[in-house]
């Protein structure tokens, strides 16, 4: 069973919709309980990294989080979610995240031509791998995935399996451990969308 | 590279899709659940929803096809129509939205944009004008196009961007259901001023009439039509494969 947390941020319909789809079951839940029975944890979120991060925390789901990836369950962080596994993000300020990955959250803005490339990126972009990744075993470099962002991971190096190009390299995908995140949304990018979720159901 | 979009839009009422030519006689297609699963299948890079129900009947029916479509098709979806109040946000994104366009109900109450961009984010919210020639200038019109606001097109968009819309739809009604091409000179206008994404909307009669589109206007990031596609005079298949000759860079 898989658990996408809810923890008030955004929208799980689709989410919750692609899982059926592809044959796993899923459950939309905030209990620490139902999560840590969980074989898999999805992190999704949509809107501000603080208020999320901010949300996070104070919940305790942080923790939760902690516990089930000291205990080597897959996580998969997806879009603000993937942000979220970083140290910090520099969205309106300066933002603590979960620390899973090293690395920091940045405008897109400061590093593209803002005439040329728009704020945010929004749309249809090509994977480029950099590290081999069981999360891929059913897609190949090249395949489109949904992106719809203003922010971007950075300085993450070491956990980085794939980018877009979007004026220069951007973090499209990481993973360190059993923690995974995507910048693009799986879960609205079709087919190959659908692909990655079911290898992400096959991690062990 | 980021690539260029192409966009069906299913009209719907009643629990069925529809296309007026220049909003006016309106003919029934097809099932909207089938007709986007056969979209997505066909290579469309998103989908839009546009409810033209009255009734609040028609307006319930319209919200549980939304939902039986976002279970079966996972691209985006938007959707649009009746969307007055920041609970019509709701509303939609509950039920498998991912984006919601304003049109009259931002003309009405211009914070409706403002208030939805903070609560669910400007990528949620999606701008779409329809616009006409009146005295030399691209003015506003509300209600599907009957009535002209007398707003200045361009500087509405400006605002629309600066309260927080994530995307602008452009429609020409000079252009729509013409079939002579998009309105090259109105997405023009309004290419200079948009730091958002531009799709355009209204004049697609043909596939060269896209190639034209982007070759044109590179500020532009989709192209979105209805008739053409429901009909099957244009095949989205083969119209990407063709922009892709073309050498336009899309999804294949």
């Amino acid at each position: 069973m898989t658990a996408i947390i809810d923890y008030g941020v955004g929208n799980l319909f689709s989410l919750k919709s692609s899982f059926a789809f592809i044959g796993e079951e899923a459950v939309v839940t905030s209990d620490p309980k139902v999560i840590m029975s969980a074989d898999r944890i999805i992190l999704p979120g949509v809107g501000a990294f603080g208020d999320a991060a901010g949300k996070l925390f104070s919940s305790g789901m942080a923790d939760v989080l902690y516990k089930a990836a000291e205990a080597g369950k897959p996580i998969l962080g997806i879009c603000l979610g993937m942000q979220l596994l970083f140290e910090k993000s520099y969205e309106y300020g300066e933002h603590k995240g979960l620390g899973f990955i090293k690395g920091s959250v940045r405008p897109i803005a400061e590093r593209v031509d803002t005439s040329v490339y728009k704020i945010p990126q929004i749309g249809w972009n090509a994977l480029r791998f950099t590290k081999p990744s069981p999360l891929f075993k059913y897609i190949n470099e090249g395949d489109f995935v949904y992106f719809v962002h203003s922010y971007y991971g950075d300085d993450c190096e070491q956990s980085l399996l794939a980018t877009t190009e979007y004026g220069f390299d951007v973090t499209a995908a990481v993973s360190s451990g059993s923690v995974y995140g995507t910048q693009f949304h799986p879960e609205k990018s079709g087919d190959v969308g659908m692909k990655i979720l079911k290898a992400f159901c096959e991690l062990k | 590279m980021i690539t260029k979009r192409i966009i069906p839009c299913l009209d719907v009422r009643d629990g069925r899709v529809v296309k007026g030519v220049n909003f006016l006689g309106i003919k029934d297609v097809s099932s909207p659940v089938k007709l986007a699963k056969f979209y997505s299948d066909s290579g469309a890079d998103e989908l839009v929803f546009y409810d033209i129900t009255a009734s609040a009947e028609g307006r319930a029916l319209f919200t549980d096809i939304l939902a039986e479509a976002a279970s079966s098709v996972f691209i985006p979806l938007t959707v649009g129509g009746g969307i007055n109040t920041v609970d019509d946000f709701d509303r939609v994104l509950k039920c498998g939205a991912d984006k919601v366009s304003v049109n009259s109900g931002a003309i009405r109450d211009p914070d409706l944009i403002s208030a939805a961009a903070q609560r669910y984010g400007n990528q949620c919210v999606v701008l779409s004008v329809d616009a006409k020639r009146v005295d030399g200038k691209y003015h506003v019109f509300a209600k599907g196009g009957r009535e002209d606001t007398g707003l200045d097109a361009i500087e509405w968009i400006k605002r629309g961007q600066k309260n927080g819309a994530g995307e602008i739809v452009l429609n020409s009604i000079d252009t729509d259901g013409v079939k002579n091409g998009f309105d090259l000179e109105m997405l023009g206008a309004v290419c200079e001023i948009a730091e958002v994404p531009v799709i355009a909307s209204g004049g697609a009669g043909g596939m060269e009439h896209f190639t034209e589109l982007f070759n044109a206007l590179p500020k532009v990031d989709a192209g979105l039509a209805a008739s053409i596609f429901h009909f099957g005079e244009v095949d989205i298949k083969t119209l990407k494969a063709k922009l892709s000759a073309d050498g336009i860079n899309v999804r294949l």
